[in-house]
């Protein structure tokens, strides 16, 4: 499985309020949630994001709230992938749970610029920053969470056993 | 190898004897939670995935907070969605407008929670029962989901901060300054994915009031849980609210911490926290130039019945100054009670405030209280991010109801005298 697409870039303690404002919180909708994913920090994001795109982000990406309407608005406005230095651990959680992929890498975050062509492929754990050239290596997951993503999340492994 | 006081509690319901950081645990739980915001995402996983069932009826809590009494359509049907879903599978503790408040404050009120229980939540402000010495820890929907059917979700074992507290605090300072000062010390992602574990001397000079504000914002430091020892004051609180028996775990005395940080209570000082994040500390005292707009006392960080006292000690008797909008709003239906017969609710009309029946509303700009364009608001919330309050170019200054009921007065930022 892999990811390519244009990079975003944004600094640290990206939070679920600027991800996805409150104020749209009155639907569970995945299509009105993305609607307006990073509309606080990003007005232009919904309108330029294309599938594959790539989010690059500093530390704690997804601090704050535990509304899983995060990481649903990022995956459902077809971003294939979260790289950060950090990310807040409810914000982890749920990516997984949902299956977007998320990965911790610090080189990568800081080198990859706006713009940038990136490819990710997760069963290597491999960035490549297309435009510059450069290869930076994540750490996979573990394979407790291998087994989660594998299932299509939490609820298949659960009822797969 | 000692177990801290969180990894005992984990390593119980877990069934071990020993769990160390880093290990990945499947636990029981004694209680999952879920509001009228998460609990719509968490139905449609839990009706997604085919299950039939809960787990247990009377381990499963849903609270409609956020956005009632309805606030749109929209929330109308979320709520209704809830209360169908209550209503389908018997969930003993569900809370509809009337019996409802806001659920970090019900639950321990209602003792729906007790010492020593396993506790997940879809809601990040999860983590205030540590205060009664519970595990506690917010999740997302689908955890939710899955905790509803099944009754346990997977941990990874968290190392821990200790926090030794000495000394008492002054007068003019609560648990909000304790731990505002706590997360400008160590950072918005200083204690992430770590327990806060409060120790020391002063534990048992801070009421249950104060630890429940400390450990609620242990998410704001990124910590997975926030958690206090049981002492005296705890059985006090729990005593007669909880029908199922406590459990008291305490920390090996050989536990191992990351590291510790001394909290000196006596030189806290009234803090607040300046936009756009929570560690953006500075003494009250330093932003006396601050002109507001807006106050808003309540949320389950401060809706608490001495957050209201302490509001009622500084407001009776005076005058909201022209220009602020001060917005009471009591967390539950009980303070709230509590609130019109002390004749605070009087006081606070009188004063020139609004006072409101329970609701997370205004604290994640939902409503009742949104902000314009370069508006300030002094709140006694737990967040203030970009757009948190309402417009993105408004302000949210985050304080104690103390700091905050002394701004309401003089329209500007404003060091309280006595809390």
């Amino acid at each position: 499985m892999n990811t390519k697409g244009k990079a975003f870039k944004y600094g640290d303690n990206v939070d679920t309020d600027v991800i996805i404002p409150a104020r749209y919180l009155n639907t569970s909708a995945a299509a009105e949630l993305a609607a307006h994913c990073m509309e606080d920090i990003d007005a232009e994001f919904v309108s330029n994001v294309k599938a594959g795109d790539v989010i690059v982000a500093g530390d704690n990406f997804g601090c704050g709230s535990s509304r899983e309407h995060a990481p649903l608005a990022i995956k459902t406005c077809g971003v294939g992938c979260v790289i950060a230095k950090s990310f807040a651990r409810i914000f982890y959680r749920n990516s997984i749970n949902i299956g977007l992929p998320i990965v911790e890498c610090a080189e990568a975050a800081d080198e990859i610029g706006a713009g940038d062509e990136v490819e990710v492929d997760f069963d290597t754990g491999m960035i490549t920053d297309k435009t510059t050239g450069r290869q930076y290596k994540a750490q996979p997951f573990p394979p407790f969470i291998q087994n989660i993503i594998k299932k299509g999340g939490l609820l298949a492994s659960i009822k797969e056993g | 190898m000692g177990m801290t006081m969180t990894q005992k509690i984990l390593a119980s319901h877990a069934g071990l004897d020993c769990v160390e950081a880093g290990q990945l645990i499947e636990a029981k739980l004694d209680m999952v939670l879920g509001n009228d915001i998460t609990t719509p995402v968490a139905i449609n996983e839990f009706r997604r995935a085919g299950f039939e069932g809960v787990f247990d009826r009377d381990k499963i809590a849903i609270v409609l907070d956020h956005f009632v009494p309805n606030k749109d359509i929209k929330a109308a049907e979320q709520s209704k969605s809830c209360r169908d879903f209550a209503c389908e599978h018997c969930v003993s503790h569900f809370y509809d407008v009337g019996k409802m408040g806001i659920e970090h404050a019900l639950l321990p009120e209602q003792g729906v929670v007790t010492a020593g229980d396993c506790v997940i939540g879809a809601d990040s402000h999860t983590c205030t029962y540590g205060a009664l010495g519970a595990f506690s820890t917010g999740v997302g929907s689908t955890d939710m989901a899955a905790a509803m059917a099944t009754g346990k979700a997977w941990f990874k074992v968290p190392s821990a901060i200790k926090f030794e507290l000495t000394g008492k605090l002054p007068k003019n300072c609560s648990g909000k300054d304790v731990i505002l000062s706590i997360i400008g010390e160590i950072g918005v992602d200083g204690a992430l994915y770590k327990s806060m574990e409060f120790t020391g001397e002063g534990v048992s000079e801070l009421s249950m009031d104060d630890r429940l504000c400390i450990c609620n914002m242990a998410i704001e430091a990124g910590a997975k849980n926030g958690v206090f020892p049981v002492d005296d004051i705890t059985k006090a609180y729990i005593n007669g609210r909880c029908e199922r028996e406590y459990k008291v775990y305490e920390a090996d005395a050989d536990a191992v911490y990351e590291r510790t940080v001394k909290v000196e209570l006596d030189k806290i000082v009234p803090t607040v926290a300046c936009p756009h994040l929570p560690e953006n500390t500075r003494p009250a005292s330093e932003l006396h130039d601050i002109k507001i707009d807006q106050v808003v006392i309540g949320s389950c960080t401060n809706g608490r019945m001495e957050d209201m006292e302490t509001a009622y000690k500084i407001l009776a008797g005076k005058k909201v100054a022209d220009g602020v909008r001060c917005i009471i709003i009591p967390a539950t239906m009980a303070i709230l009670r509590e609130c019109v017969e002390r004749g605070y609710y009087t006081a606070f009309i009188d004063a020139g405030a609004v006072v409101s029946t329970p609701t997370c509303g205004p604290c994640l700009g939902g409503y009742m209280g949104i902000l314009a364009a370069g508006e300030r608001c002094v709140a006694t919330t737990n967040r203030n991010f970009v757009g948190r309050m309402g417009h993105t170019k408004s302000e949210v200054y985050l304080a104690s109801p103390a700091t905050a009921a002394a701004s309401a007065l003089t329209g500007y930022i404003t060091e309280p005298k006595e809390a």
